[in-house]
């Protein structure tokens, strides 16, 4: 098995006296991108700070490429980090922005201009300070500010905060080509469908501990089977009749506890004409999210706006 | 050939730490390169000028040698300088920058060092500029009598030590409050209140060694004697070492959100 990049054992942190992380153990390898998803206040920031070594834990150890991350000599070089768009001096040019960090860290500075196009910001978006950027230009400056170093390991919080669809997608692609050369790449998200589509494996976390984890598929599958039909009536007896359990969607359609397949034979047999059927995907974990969340989950809009760290406040 | 960064292994450059010459290097930038920053500066150099020009015209011919025109430049540099020695830890709170700073260089001392070391540069240029703008207007305003020029190393090095020392002192503030306008207001209250404290008659002899506004005003004027040097020493002792000292236990310490 290849050395794993990114691995807590008992990762725990409490302040004033209350336990923000609890026991959080994982870890990522090469090649994989890590969906960290969990509600607001679940304790993703906080994990990841210890992970960074900018907050010190009260229990447990948290290493990066094999170590401590505060023990590695240039990290800017091996890891690169985006725990938070919006800090950065609002005074100071995107470009510039760039540049100093790629000083500190012994790049050519053409690297920040490489990376200004490469996350689609254009040479008048890198002379504009900070100040003036939207949430999601500020989100590819700290994209490209993680990219600065040619690091083997990303780990960014809440990165598609603020990001358009489009840009969303442009996001994904980036991290997946980033993890399919190698790369590991480990990103946070209060957003279930923001991350299933490009994470491999996914941490699950709720008040502070992990309420699951594994790949992507494990997680999505076992959820049962969605299907519809244009008679409901005669479809639930149909089901009843082949001693299926399925539960009412509340729209016409049936989530049963059984492979499609077994719920076509019951429909034929009941003579159902179906107009869908198919594997009801993520439906467990959708559920586990729900419970998670409480009623965040319900209103992702109200969700988005409720991350006070992530919006300017000045 | 893509921009994108390739994972790759380590490259020898990701096995050196940030030497503190380009840390230095780095936190001089950091000061000019926001307009705060820039202006700040541009500001007291404005300012040295001025009050140069200002003595020339409306002082005494007699007050303009060079001795004197440099000491009257040096007043607005060391009291605006350390301003942006205080700006220059804090910014990194209130701007947040503190969270990309020490993710970089995880060693929060040797940032702090290489803050000081920056404030150093910016103190000795300061005084070196402060020594141009003299030396031109003694050039221009002087008399021909003798004496105008006269002046010695031991003075100039105490000029160094007065910015120096003003400057760190910014930069000591600015790490134990971690926040820009307190640590400016007390910066600049400290002095006023001395003044008010040390009126009170039981108050002027501790007011005499631990008031820096007292103890190190004559360091610009002329050479020290050693008991001056003392009180200079003890003031600096409670108003730089120790706030720098607990500013450095403090921002080691601090927890970064």
């Amino acid at each position: 098995m290849l050395p794993s990049m990114i691995e807590t054992d008992g990762l725990t942190k409490r302040l004033g006296g209350r336990t923000i992380v609890e026991d959080v153990t994982f870890r990522c390898d090469p090649g994989t991108v890590t969906g960290f998803l969990g509600p607001n206040g679940a304790g993703k920031t906080t994990t990841m700070r210890m992970l960074c070594g900018l907050s010190q834990p009260d229990g447990g150890r948290a290493t990066i490429l094999g170590g401590d991350y505060r023990a590695l000599p240039n990290p800017g070089q091996r890891v690169g980090i985006l725990l938070d768009a919006s800090a950065q001096h609002a005074g100071r040019r995107g470009r510039e922005v760039l540049a100093v960090s790629a000083q500190t860290i012994g790049v050519p500075e053409r690297r920040a201009d490489e990376l200004l196009e490469r996350v689609g910001l254009d040479a008048s978006a890198g002379r504009k300070r900070v100040r003036q950027y939207s949430l999601g230009m500020r989100q590819r400056l700290g994209l490209a500010h993680a990219l600065l170093g040619e690091p083997e390991v990303l780990i960014l919080d809440e990165p598609a905060n603020g990001l358009d669809p489009e840009g969303m997608r442009w996001m994904r692609e980036l991290l997946r080509d980033f993890a399919d050369r190698g790369g590991t790449v480990l990103l946070s998200s209060h957003l279930l469908r923001e991350v299933e589509a490009v994470a491999d494996r996914l941490v699950i976390i709720g008040h502070g501990r992990i309420a699951a984890q594994g790949t992507r598929d494990e997680l999505l599958a076992g959820g049962g089977t969605v299907v519809r039909a244009t008679d409901g009536v005669r479809l639930r007896s149909a089901l009843d009749g082949a001693g299926l359990s399925a539960r009412s969607q509340g729209d016409g359609g049936f989530l049963v506890d059984a492979e499609p397949e077994q719920v076509g034979h019951a429909a034929l047999a009941g003579g159902v004409v179906l107009t869908a059927l198919g594997p009801a995907e993520g439906a467990g974990l959708e559920q586990l999210f729900f419970d998670l969340t409480g009623n965040e989950a319900a209103h992702p809009a109200a969700a988005a706006a409720d991350t006070p760290d992530l919006e300017p406040v000045r | 050939m893509s921009a994108i960064a390739a994972p790759s292994p380590a490259p020898a450059a990701a096995q050196r730490r940030p030497g503190l010459g380009r840390l230095t290097h780095v936190e001089l930038r950091k000061m000019t390169d926001t307009r705060a920053g820039l202006w700040l500066l541009l500001a007291t150099a404005g300012l040295t000028a001025a009050i140069v020009v200002i003595v020339c015209l409306a002082g005494d011919a007699g007050d303009r040698t060079f001795k004197n025109l440099l000491s009257a430049a040096l007043q607005p540099v060391a009291l605006l300088l350390p301003v942006a020695g205080i700006l220059l830890v804090t910014s990194e709170w209130t701007q947040r920058t503190s969270l990309v700073t020490f993710a970089l260089v995880p060693q929060r001392g040797r940032v702090l060092m290489a803050k000081l070391l920056a404030g150093c540069v910016l103190g000795v240029a300061a005084t070196l500029l402060a020594v141009a703008v003299a030396g031109v207007a003694t050039a221009i305003a002087a008399s021909d009598a003798d004496g105008v020029w006269s002046f010695s190393a031991g003075l100039f090095l105490q000029d160094l030590f007065y910015v120096v020392t003003a400057m760190i002192t910014g930069i000591a503030f600015g790490a134990l409050l971690l926040v820009s306008a307190p640590a400016i207001v007390l910066l600049y209250v400290l002095p006023t209140a001395w003044a008010a404290i040390g009126s009170l008659s039981f108050m002027q002899k501790p007011a005499e060694w631990l008031d820096s506004t007292q103890t190190l005003d004559p360091m610009t004027d002329r050479l020290l004697s050693g008991g001056e040097w003392a009180r200079a020493l003890v003031s600096l002792a409670l108003w730089m070492a120790l706030p720098l000292a607990a500013g450095w236990w403090r921002v080691r310490r601090t927890e970064l959100r």
